[in-house]
């Protein structure tokens, strides 16, 4: 055991992957000497040597268009897109390619492969440097969507995208990058996808969140059991496919259900999660699903504060919904 | 549109191919190192100077202001002056500027009004783009600068489609895009160049070749000799200037430029120049590259080294230099103070401008984000709520 920040983890991740398989390649903007902008993939090329860890010229399109290339000839790349924000050129490899590969070709062709990403807020980055993008990718079938909100689950979940057969868009909370630490086991080890994590325990209200908002949640729910109000916070970990059985359990476990994410609002995780609690187990409900979301506005500057869901909005929105 | 012309009547560029792509013959490298050089004018030159130091001290002002938490980000210009300033200078406030992170020295020098240069680095209240964007993206409506949006390349087909439709309207506007090294491998840069010379849109292309796109180094963006015989097999003239002289610059752009504008199509112009900082104040150049290659540009340091041709020349002398640093400095500090004591920008403009009004919806998230603020109480004036 270490006791690593996710970003850290992320790098072990990286390393025991590249240790176990020879076909692990990683590649990307400044992920070699530089170790990426976040140093994510610090001293990968200096361990494993250049032509497993390398720089690419600057074209999102090209990395993940190579990528699914590789992958189709028995490579398993790990291609990093410097921000989320920056992955739109690739958005047609990613969505009309790499996604659609297996189901178009019945089988014969498939693209194992991961894309990591930081995404999110926090870093006063403005709009082109703080998107949550999840939803534009959890509309993409073929594709798989992971966020990790701790040290051990960045590793474990990291692992389990690149031994996945299918691609797989691994977003990585920045604003939690640093701030966030924990215990790591050493070596290989994998969290199953599509299995969402119990943060806390609590019979009054519902709490689901993910990435950057796990931590303000839980915040939260310590300040409203202050005033006596439990809250049962479930970290998604995988959106898709999500773990539709576990939030529905988490729901009715309660019959009060707020969702919490910092992408705007509309067309959204929490448009999807209510729909699914809404079709499944509305007779459980005792109060309206209530979401603290990003408003539907691009990502500001200065105001990000402002923006982005925090402790005291979530508690706003857990008090009213005990109080419904 | 006075003179519109439907698309099928575009000239075809591929007729005047041979021409197009001889480079202009009278563009020179260098102006700093030719021999014998041409006279010019000496207030020309000492105006030159005196920009030059101006984007010295805006530079070193930045950094100051954000090592110490007053701004959030530099993208610095230092070794990008020469270049910068030449660009200024040539480009006419009614054509139009297309920029990516560091032109905003060209922008300044040909009329961005300092005082928006530096309520923009705020990103308060006095900002024209309302604090939305990081630091070092500009913008000037009344010289035709739109701001870059941060997204590699994107710029390069806004300006050509600008450029087409100048054509169209017959406004006589040409439109300079400038990109980096790096931005030579995004999606832009193809269709831009290639859609530009099969409409022969009235632009000329920048490439600023710095040597780094952050970490990643020119060398190994592309696998060509250089980038200026990319143009070639877009159907245009490509021409490489050093980019540390700013006269150099100013003339090989002004001859583009005027041939782009009497109709003779895009060009590419490659300047080659040097990022002494790192990337931005937030990159450890150290990480990647060696200090023996910074020391090699070093000597070659635009600022210096016309500031030493000018001396010898008898242009200027110290006296001069010592006057136009501490003017620039007065007026630049002046600013600052202005700046510094701006407002922020209100919560209301979370917002506004996402449409052309507020729409229902966003009026209803506004509210309801209100009616916890105040709870909070964190709202002010002028933050009040929407009627629904
Ligand atoms: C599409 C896209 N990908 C990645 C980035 C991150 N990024 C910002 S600047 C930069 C390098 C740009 O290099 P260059 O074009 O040479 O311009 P320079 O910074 O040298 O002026 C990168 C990779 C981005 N802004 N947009
Ligand atoms: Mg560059």
């Amino acid at each position: 055991m270490a006791n690593l920040t996710l970003i850290q983890a992320v790098n072990d991740g990286l390393r025991t992957a590249m240790e176990a398989d020879s076909t692990v390649y990683v590649f990307g903007e400044d992920v070699g000497p530089k170790g990426g902008v976040f140093l994510a993939t610090e001293n990968l090329t200096r361990d494993f040597g250049a032509n497993r860890c390398f720089d690419t010229p600057l074209s999102e399109d090209g990395i993940i268009g190579t990528a699914i290339g590789m992958a189709m000839n028995g490579l398993r790349p790990v291609a990093e897109i410097q921000f989320q924000d920056f992955i739109f050129p690739a958005f047609d490899q990613i969505v009309s390619e790499a996604a659609k590969l297996r189901y178009r070709s019945g089988g014969q062709y498939t693209a194992p492969m991961v894309i990591r990403t930081p995404y999110g807020g926090g870093i006063r980055g403005g709009l082109y440097h703080s998107q949550s993008g999840e939803a534009y990718f959890c509309h993409t079938p073929g594709l798989k969507v992971v966020i990790p909100s701790t040290a051990h689950d960045a590793k474990g979940l990291l692992l389990a995208s690149i031994a996945d057969p299918d691609p797989v868009l691994f977003l990585e909370p920045k604003a939690l990058y640093r701030s966030v630490k924990g215990e790591v086991p050493e070596g290989h080890y994998t969290v199953d996808l599509s299995t969402l994590r119990n943060v806390r325990e609590g019979e009054h209200v519902t709490v689901l969140c993910y990435g950057a908002m796990v931590p303000v949640c839980e915040k939260a729910a310590a300040r409203a059991a202050e005033n006596g109000i439990e809250c049962h916070i479930v970290d998604l970990r995988t959106l898709l496919p999500l773990d539709e059985e576990g939030v529905l359990e988490a729901a009715k476990k309660t019959g009060r259900v707020v969702v919490v994410h910092e992408a705007p609002r509309f067309c959204g995780m929490g448009g999807e999660i209510s729909a699914l609690i809404a079709e499944n187990c509305i007779e459980y409900m005792e109060a309206p699903i209530i979401r603290v979301t990003g408003f539907d506005t691009p990502f500001p500057n200065t105001l990000e504060h402002h923006y982005l869901p925090d402790e005291r909005r979530v508690l706003d929105a857990i008090e009213r919904s005990a109080a419904y | 549109m006075p003179s519109a012309q439907p698309l099928a009547r575009l000239e075809r560029s591929n007729e005047t191919m041979p021409d197009s792509l001889t480079t202009p013959e009278h563009i020179a490298s260098t102006w700093l190192d030719a021999s014998p050089r041409d006279a010019r004018d000496a207030d020309w030159l000492r105006s030159l100077m005196s920009d030059l130091i101006l984007l010295q001290v805006v530079d070193e002002r930045m950094l100051k202001l954000q090592r110490s938490g007053r701004i959030g980000f530099v993208g610095s210009m230092r070794g990008l002056e020469g270049m910068l300033v030449g660009a200024g200078r040539a480009i006419p406030q009614s054509d139009w500027l297309w920029s990516g992170l560091r032109e905003g020295g060209a922008a300044l020098i040909r009329g961005l009004p300092l005082s928006e240069y530096i309520a923009q680095m705020y990103c308060n209240s006095f900002d024209t783009a309302k604090g939305r964007q990081m630091c070092n993206h500009f913008q000037h409506a009344g010289t035709h600068y739109p701001s870059w949006s941060s997204v590699i390349g994107t710029q390069i087909p806004h300006g050509v489609g600008a450029a087409f439709a100048s054509k169209q309207k017959g406004d006589g506007a040409v439109h300079t895009i400038f990109f980096g090294d790096g931005a030579t491998s995004s999606n832009g840069f193809h269709s831009g160049l290639n859609m530009a010379a099969v409409w022969k849109a009235p632009c000329v292309f920048v490439c600023v070749d710095n040597g780094w796109a952050i970490s990643v180094s020119s060398r190994d963006q592309t696998a060509s000799k250089g980038y200026a015989v990319k143009a070639k097999a877009y159907g245009m003239p490509g021409v490489e200037v050093d980019g540390n002289d700013v006269v150099a610059t100013h003339d090989a752009l002004v001859s583009l430029i005027e041939r782009a504008r009497a109709g003779e199509g895009p060009a590419l112009l490659v300047l080659k120049t040097y990022r002494l900082m790192g990337h931005s104040s937030s990159d450890d150049p150290t990480k990647y590259r060696d200090q023996r290659e910074v020391d090699e540009w070093l000597a070659k340091d635009p600022v210096p080294r016309f500031e030493q041709r000018l001396v010898a020349d008898g242009v200027i002398d110290a006296a001069f230099l010592e006057r136009t640093f501490t003017e620039h400095r007065a007026t630049v500090d002046a600013e600052i103070h202005v700046q510094e004591a701006a407002d922020a920008m209100p919560l209301r403009s979370l917002v506004d401008d996402v449409y052309s009004g507020v729409p229902r919806h966003l009026r209803r998230q506004y509210n309801e984000f209100l009616r916890v603020s105040e709870k909070l109480g964190e709202a002010r004036r002028g933050d009040g709520a929407f009627p629904l």
